[in-house]
């Protein structure tokens, strides 16, 4: 008797068991079926991301447009936002910020290239790996932090020795900028060079080239596009970078080349106008979106123009 | 006649080819030096300048305009607070993209376009970025310069760099992993979650990780969001105002030439900034090192 119960108890649970997996089996299903379009809608706020960075710059920078000829701001050499006649021209900003590039090229290219030369052609395995991490260590430090350098030791360091640079300027800032660059540049190139295959190398060697004959006329040109690659993108980071500049290179709107003197980035003009009291709807606080499509449009073309040479002339072999 | 050759002539140019390749491996190694020589005049430096003022009622204190009495309290609130926004919403948007890209969507157009539109998001300036909160954030949802807008627009900065970690950590997890668990019949959804997300969140973690020390340090979309310098309540919720430690960096070192200890304070804050970043790196380490599974 008793046996014959539990069976029964037994099948009731099995039913109920079915049951419960039928149900289970709904509800997976549903998961399932949802999942795919929600992890899509998340994937799409990358696209919403771009779309509102376009629309928020254009909207705004078209307004700005309607007070000020596009001709007049691009080709402007004067800009005097806040005087009583207030002129609207881009180029003492584009020139500050070719400028500071330029002195941070100067100081990166060279010196992040030959540290990616003695990385992955003439350091030890031991070697490389305390000098790698290190170096990314300059990578991780906020810009903050190396406006704070530019401005409180650089810049007094350099007028020290020329009394004539201005408390602010673009030299010290640009130096600064360099070393911030050095190690995108460094690991970058480093990819590069180690990317290529050893039987290159030792075929050149085995000719009887010297370490350093290998590294320029094998190595380099084989790497070439990645180098080159490498570049423009530290020449992308300059252009957009913002605190060092604005820190240390001070508001002047002048249309110089002396490198002694302050000259503001267009970065710099964008934080100088959104951090004061321009208020929404005038035309200085419509020029901030203007300035901010020209970097927008020179930084895209940058990174467009990096991916370029590195899939086009890249050496396969 | 076989032309032969001048034996003190091939040993001079060989020595000189020797040399040069010596003279040109000591340059290529000072180069790699001068990195490190100017982090550490660098950290010297920022060490000899914040040192004296890091004590306790610097850290607990309200800011404050007069140097003795000012403390960093706030700053440090308003950064923890935008932490808690950037680290749920990168986590999930930026984990549930690499899924989608990663596992779901077909190869083709679609997929292709996505990913050179987060790498090229990956390039913007963070300026920009700084604009994009200003209008969407701050003025068409109406939210201000709080937290809650603070957060969103550096979650959107840093979104690319967690979305490729995340991709690159979920096509690590070897493909067998995910099979053998087809085969004992569990759906997609369920190996993903049980399987796949498992095995590949260390290195998420550590992505994840990374990427917030860089929302940590990020002044630039800040200065633009019009975060306030001086700001002596703290920050107690989502909608409150905030100011964070960058930001407290830049105002005290732009001041520092009206009020010299101001550049002790902007000092003494760096050093709990990258002591701050300096210990969330380490945790990174540790993950990686500790739960990275090899297979």
């Amino acid at each position: 008797m008793q046996k014959i119960s539990e069976v029964k108890q037994e099948a009731i649970h099995v039913s109920e068991i079915i049951a419960q997996n039928k149900q289970k089996k709904n509800v997976s299903n549903l998961v399932e079926k949802w999942i795919p379009t929600i992890l899509f809608l998340l994937a799409s706020i990358t696209i919403l991301t771009t779309l509102g960075i376009l629309y928020t710059l254009l909207s705004q920078a078209i307004q700005f447009f309607r007070a000020v000829p596009i001709w007049e701001f691009f080709t402007g050499a004067v800009l005097k936002p806040l005087s009583q006649n207030p002129e609207f021209g881009i180029l003492p900003l584009i020139n500050g910020t070719l400028i500071s590039t330029a002195i941070a090229m100067l100081v990166a290219g060279p010196i992040g290239l030959m540290s990616a030369i003695y990385l992955s052609e003439y350091a030890s395995e031991k070697v490389r790996r305390v000098l790698k991490p290190l170096l990314e260590i300059l990578a991780g430090i906020p810009t903050i932090v190396y406006g704070f350098f530019a401005f409180t030791f650089v810049t007094p360091l350099i007028r020290s020795i020329f009394p004539e640079v201005g408390a602010t300027n673009i030299l010290s800032p640009g130096l600064v900028m360099g070393v911030m660059i050095i190690p995108m540049i460094a690991s970058l190139s480093e990819d590069a060079m180690t990317s290529v295959p050893n039987a290159m190398r030792e075929g050149s060697l085995a000719m009887g080239a010297t370490k350093l004959e290998t590294t320029f006329k094998v190595v380099i040109p084989a790497a070439f596009s990645g180098i080159i690659a490498s570049f423009v993108l530290g020449i992308s980071r300059a252009i957009g970078e913002t605190m060092i500049v604005t820190i240390a290179s001070g508001s002047s709107k002048n249309f110089t080349f002396d490198i002694t003197q302050s000259m503001q980035t267009m970065t710099a003009y964008i934080v100088e106008v959104a951090g004061g009291e321009a208020a929404a709807g005038t035309t200085i606080y419509y020029s901030l979106y203007a300035v901010a499509i020209t970097l927008f449009v020179f930084t895209l073309l940058m990174n467009l123009f990096a991916r370029y040479i590195s899939r086009k002339f890249r050496e396969e072999y | 006649m076989i032309k032969q050759f001048d034996e003190t002539q091939l040993k001079n140019r060989m020595n000189s080819r020797v040399r040069n390749n010596r003279i040109w491996k000591f340059i290529f190694f000072l180069s790699t030096l001068f990195g490190l020589f100017v982090l550490a005049i660098l950290m010297i430096r920022v060490v000899m300048d914040g040192i004296s003022f890091l004590h306790m009622d610097f850290l607990t204190g309200r800011l404050s305009t007069d140097p003795d009495r000012a403390g960093i309290m706030g700053a440090l609130l308003g950064t923890v607070w935008v932490v808690l926004v950037v680290i749920p919403v990168t986590l999930i948007v930026g984990v549930g993209t690499a899924i989608y890209l990663e596992l779901y969507a077909k190869r083709g157009k679609f997929k292709s376009f996505i990913e050179t539109n987060i790498s090229n998001l990956a390039g913007v300036p963070s300026i920009v970025y700084g604009l994009l909160g200003l209008t969407v954030f701050v003025r068409m949802m109406d939210f201000g310069n709080v937290v809650l807008a603070g957060g969103l627009t550096l979650s959107l900065l840093v979104l690319p760099i967690l979305i490729v970690s995340a991709q690159e950590a979920l096509r690590a997890v070897p493909g067998h992993l995910a099979e053998a668990s087809y085969g004992m019949g569990a759906t997609k959804w369920q190996t993903i979650r049980r399987v796949i997300l498992p095995a590949a969140l260390p290195s998420i973690l550590t992505g994840s990780i990374l990427s917030l020390s860089r929302a940590i340090g990020e002044t630039a979309p800040l200065t633009v969001l019009g975060i306030p310098a001086l700001l002596i309540p703290f920050p107690e919720g989502l909608f409150d105002t905030f100011t964070a430690l960058p930001m407290q960096i830049y105002y005290w070192t732009l001041d520092s030439s009206l009020v010299a200890e101001y550049a002790n304070l902007a000092g003494a804050t760096i050093i709990v900034l990258l002591a701050l970043l300096f210990l969330l790196n380490s945790v990174a380490i540790f993950i990686r090192n500790k739960f990275q599974h090899r297979y």
